[in-house]
């Protein structure tokens, strides 16, 4: 049997475990169904079979379906054959459910999606102090298709079976008790001897919804008014959380409510073709192609050039301890690195230390990490002003104030201190890096690693390849971002690399059509509606209003001839207003002491309103197409070498909505043909930035 | 087309909708007995003479269900040939009704009937019929359903009615209603409802607070700030873009009061009028129902009003008075600003924010105070007409015969 072994013991039990053969973590595929569903037969078939033990050989239980697997059926994918994958999944898992005999599932580390409603399948549920369970399919823009929507709003009620379904969080095993979600929490050592003893306490089988009599107030539906109320908020609730954009939240909802009402084995296939139309839809396959597929293919080292020694960093320096570079050592600090951070004085150094030592004291506070594990921690930190320290150091990032000239200083200071391997990282996020890599003896170990902010937090990595970056330091920078989790996407040189670059596009479109008198509320509705965290304005405000102007002016003063881009007269008007964002309290937004930030009132003034508004889908075209558009230069013109950098960055640098599945996915997710009609319309109404790229012919052609 | 007269016209007081209101006691069923009786009475009308009783009752469900109007109909001892019907639009319910045996009428199927509303919401508490468009999730979802109280905000939001504006709406509707009261304009409507022993339980609207100024007002709490968090809001900035954020500004003292009551409308065509010797009071010239956008779900009566003008080839000048339903102030306020209709023609005795909102029976309540007011103030043309949940919306023109 592929990735299960059955036996039977001597007490007349079978004992089920789960053991992937070709990997760590055990996931439903066709070959583990194949085998789940012949040891079922099994089972069924010896008669003298007292029960069923359920466990796994791995470290975690379950991990859920194999999404490469489900991933590769995307193409072809209709809500027919959706259907049918759930259907066989949730059959499977009916079956175990319907034997005669009890079945006791024993969870250790993580039981996740299918790999919980496998164990809520069971008669009984043991978990180790250290599980974890979960549904996190609605983060994947899918639903828990094995009879999760179903089984677990019977056993403990749909309103809490709702906080896990639309959450996706992980719970531990303690909280998981107290949801009635297990039945007993022991030691992990002990946990094979409670199932025995389970077992032999001659438990009840069946289940209560195969009993008769079974009748939840949900399973009235309608017809009582407290349940009605109950699914109208949960509705706004996901309305209110997640928008209009996704269909998994709503879709859960409706598994729940309209299952509740059918027997189980209706509703188990209600829930099935909910997840027929969800991962035949664009958005799931969107999300799990970008934030699953993509994202683990970068993590695995997509982009690292092969034939180069995997290398670890055992010291790193940080230079500058600003939030920035103090978020990057203890990032590297919780990677167990020993981490140098520097700073101009000893003061300062300490003061970025301190950072890390709050947000470590948050953490202990919040039971999410023991105080010795925080103190390590921070003890791994050594702040100082003295560079002499850096020796010994493979890699050192740069953190320092984005000034060329204060990088040279740096650059030399690094170099005189640290040997010829060292590698040396600038964190900048706009200035070229084969610019400041003049400033360097080496500058084949010259590299950008653009985190984002708060480093500590943010999971992705910009990459920068400079002129003369070896494949080399390419390779070992990508080995220290994989110590440290991070999601890499690697780029070219170019002003402002790709994120920075594009999602000035972003802010610089909101600006315009400010200036074009479009009512601001307007704008940043339409961006809030399509799925990004906040608006171009309210976006400008955190940045400052002068640090866009700031960089175009900077960029002019380099090179001839260049246009100001759409927005920037705008920020220029604001500028010449005294408002220069949240910094000054004074920007798009005011921002009153008491109570949330308000537009600013003068808005109306300073930029009349347009007797005609634009049409809503208008407004947020023009803010998906400005972007997607200047991404497609990006990959056109040398900066991005890959899409799937170009969506990842996109997602997870700037938070561009993912049920787009990316700045460029999201073309196709528009459909190709009908992405350039619409960019060329909104070239002839808003200029020449919406123009359809020449690579977009390819693109049609590809899609035909 | 014969023509449609209506004859008669009578109401319940109404009760404050709550259990410690004088109606609480009485079950919707008898509220419409009690009406069905006292029109038969004053008339002295042969029910066998009638075709139809159509009830409309915005939540007939439980004791309002099983087509109360025909329990009503043996209840009141009416002959058992005359038919009956329950008819539900929501807040429109009563005035459909009344435009349902109209429309038999006209058509030469009925020769007369009777048109009204029932709804006791102290028993058959708001919420008792929930359906798809608020809690099938895939329904309220893509239908951007919002609570009628967020359309209200939204209204206000948009327009920029302030606190102030729909507070001082409320107070002059308080106003009119107690002047009205106090001289006497409903008497001809009002009929008193008994209790068990046929004694007088209620003769005057009870969830009336005469002397309510701005400044009480001012003190209530906004009701729809919970719900507007609970993600109400979020729908409501998807649907209009241009709203930072919603001001919620609609309490219970500028929004309809809950209420129990009931409502006929005595109609018949000309034939009936000779046969019984009645006089008819009014004609109905036109109606109209209509949908509107069912996220505010409270525009359709400027869309309603134009198209039952258009009905009767008239002009909203032609219109001496119009009764609409007071759900919320915001409502009423842009009623007035898009038909450019000024206060002085419109609730002029007041409304559902002084005097209760029976739900299904209140269509058929100020249709009658349109008629009553128009007798007493010489006037001739009038037009009732309300919002209903979901977008949708009736009207109803009459004139003085």
């Amino acid at each position: 049997m592929k990735h299960m072994q059955l036996t039977f013991g001597d007490d007349g039990a079978a004992i089920l475990t789960l053991d992937r053969e070709d990997g760590s973590v055990n996931v439903i595929c066709d070959a583990f169904m194949e085998a789940l569903g012949a040891a079922l037969d099994q089972v069924a078939q010896r008669e003298d079979c007292t029960g069923l033990v359920i466990r796994s050989a791995k470290p975690g239980f379950l991990a859920g379906a194999d999404l490469t697997m489900l991933a590769a059926e995307f193409p072809t994918m209709t809500a027919r054959r959706g259907y049918e994958i759930s259907q066989r999944i949730s059959g499977l898992l009916r079956r175990l459910e319907m034997l005669p005999i009890p079945s006791v599932a024993i969870l250790a580390g993580a039981a996740l999606g299918g790999g919980l409603e496998l164990a809520l399948a069971c008669s009984h549920r043991i978990a180790s102090e250290t599980a974890m369970v979960g549904l996190p399919e609605v983060n994947l823009g899918l639903l828990p298709a094995a009879g999760g929507t179903q089984r677990l709003p019977r056993m403990i009620g749909a309103k809490k079976a709702l906080g896990l379904l639309l959450g996706g969080s992980m719970i531990d095993a303690a909280k998981a008790a107290e949801l009635g979600i297990v039945d007993e929490v022991v030691p992990g050592t002990e946990a094979a001897d409670a199932a025995r003893r389970w077992l032999t306490s001659s438990p009840e089988s069946q289940k209560p919804w195969d009993r008769k009599g079974f009748r939840p107030p949900e399973a009235r539906g309608l017809m009582l008014p407290e349940v009605a109320l109950g699914y109208s908020l949960a509705t706004a609730g996901v309305a209110g959380k997640a928008g209009f954009r996704q269909p998994a939240p709503v879709a859960i909802l409706s598994c729940v409510f309209e299952g509740m009402q059918l027997p189980f084995d209706r509703a188990l296939q209600v829930e099935s073709k909910y997840f027929g139309r969800l991962v035949s839809g664009k958005v799931a396959q969107n999300i799990i192609g970008t934030t699953f597929i993509a994202r683990q293919a970068a993590l695995k080292g997509a982009r690292r050039p092969e034939g180069h020694e995997i290398r670890k960093v055992s010291r790193l320096g940080v230079i500058g301890a600003g939030m920035m570079g103090a978020g990057i050592a203890q990032v590297a600090a919780k990677a167990g690195i020993a981490v140098v951070l520097i700073d101009r004085t000893a003061e300062q150094a300490e003061k970025g230390k301190a950072y890390s030592a709050r947000s470590m004291d948050k953490l202990v506070e919040r039971g999410r990490i023991t105080r010795e594990k925080a103190d390590a921690l921070l003890n791994r930190i050594a702040p100082t002003d003295d560079f002499t320290q850096l020796a010994g150091c493979e890699l050192v990032v740069e953190a320092v104030f984005e000034d060329a000239a204060v990088k040279a200083e740096t650059i030399r200071k690094v170099e005189a201190a640290t040997g010829p391997e060292t590698i040396y990282a600038s964190n900048t996020s706009t200035l070229p890096i084969t610019g400041l890599a003049a400033a360097s003896s080496r500058p084949d170990r010259f590299i950008g690693l653009h985190f984002f902010s708060p480093a500590e937090r943010m999971e992705l990595v910009e990459v920068i390849r400079g002129a003369r970056t070896s494949d080399a330091t390419l390779a070992a920078s990508l080995d220290f971002l994989s110590q440290l989790r991070k999601t890499p996407i690697v780029v070219n040189d170019g002003r402002g690399f790709y994120t920075s670059r594009v999602v000035q596009f972003f802010i610089n479109e909101g600006a315009a059509m400010v200036g074009e008198g479009v009512e601001p509320a307007r704008i940043e509705n339409a961006a809030r509606s399509i799925g990004f965290p906040v608006g171009p304005l309210a976006l400008l405000d955190e940045v400052s209003i002068d640090l866009p102007v700031a960089i175009f002016d900077q960029a002019l003063s380099q090179e001839d001839n260049l246009a100001e881009p759409a927005g920037v007269a705008t920020l220029r008007r604001m500028q010449e207003l005294d408002r220069h964002g949240r910094k000054t309290g004074r920007g798009f937004y005011d921002y009153p002491e008491s109570g949330p930030k308000q537009l600013w009132h003068g808005l109306g003034e300073a930029f009349p309103l347009a007797s005609e508004q634009p049409d809503d889908r208008e407004i947020e075209r023009r803010l998906l197409y400005a972007q997607s558009l200047e991404a497609l230069r990006c990959r056109e013109g040398g900066i991005l070498d890959t899409d799937a950098d170009g969506d990842l960055g996109s997602v997870f640098g700037w938070g561009f909505p993912a049920w787009t599945g990316g700045a460029l996915r999201y073309i196709e997710t528009e459909g190709v043909e009908q992405f350039v009609a619409n960019a060329r319309e909104l070239a002839r109404r808003h200029g020449s930035r919406f123009e359809p790229t020449p690579g977009l012919d390819d693109r049609v052609k590809a899609a035909a | 087309m014969q023509d449609i007269f209506i004859y008669d016209h009578a109401r319940t007081p109404r009760g404050k909708g709550r259990p410690d209101g004088a109606l609480h006691e009485i079950p919707a069923v008898q509220l419409m007995i009690q009406q069905l009786e006292a029109i038969r009475d004053r008339n002295a009308l042969d029910t066998g003479l009638l075709d139809e009783v159509a009830v409309g009752i915005a939540q007939p469900v439980a004791e309002q269900g099983g087509v109360l109007p025909r329990a009503a109909v043996i209840g009141a001892g009416y002959d058992q040939s005359v038919a009956a019907i329950q008819v539900n639009r929501f807040c429109a319910s009563g005035l459909d009704a009344v435009n349902l045996v109209a429309g038999q009428i006209a058509a030469g199927m009925s020769k007369a009937g009777i048109g009204g509303g029932v709804e006791s919401m102290s028993r058959v508490v708001f919420g008792s019929d929930p359906g798809a468009w608020t809690s099938d999730p895939r329904i309220a979802f893509n239908g951007y359903f919002a609570p009628q109280g967020i359309g209200a905000d939204i209204i206000a939001t948009i327009d920029g009615f302030s606190r102030a504006d729909v507070d001082a709406y409320a107070a002059e509707s308080q106003r009119r209603a107690a002047l009205a009261w106090a001289e006497g304009r409903f008497a001809r409507s009002v009929v008193p409802v008994r209790d068990l022993l046929d004694e007088v339980i209620l003769d005057r609207d009870e969830a009336m607070r005469p002397g309510t100024t701005v400044d009480d007002l001012a003190k209530l709490k906004p009701a729809f700030v919970e719900l507007g968090n609970a993600g109400y809001d979020r729908i409501a900035q998807e649907c209009y873009r241009q709203i930072e954020r919603v001001e919620h500004v609609h309490t219970g003292g500028n929004s309809s009061g809950i209420v129990d009551g009931a409502a006929t409308v005595l109609l018949g065509d000309a034939g009936f009028g000779e046969r019984t010797g009645l006089v008819p009071r009014a004609r109905i010239r036109a109606w109209a129902s209509i949908g509107s956008e069912p996220t505010i779900m409270l525009t359709a009566p400027a869309a309603v009003a134009r198209k039952a003008l258009a009905n009767a080839a008239m002009e909203t000048s032609d219109i001496d008075l119009f009764e609409l339903n007071e759900a919320f102030a915001s409502m009423v306020l842009r009623f007035m600003a898009v038909m450019g209709v000024d206060h002085d023609r419109i609730n002029v005795n007041g409304g559902a924010i002084a005097m209760g909102h029976p739900l299904g029976a209140t269509g058929a309540m100020i249709l009658g105070t349109a008629i009553d007011e128009l007798e007493r103030s010489g006037k001739s043309t009038a037009m009732a007409l309300l919002c209903a949940a979901n977008g949708l919306g009736s009207a109803t023109i009459i004139e003085r015969v």
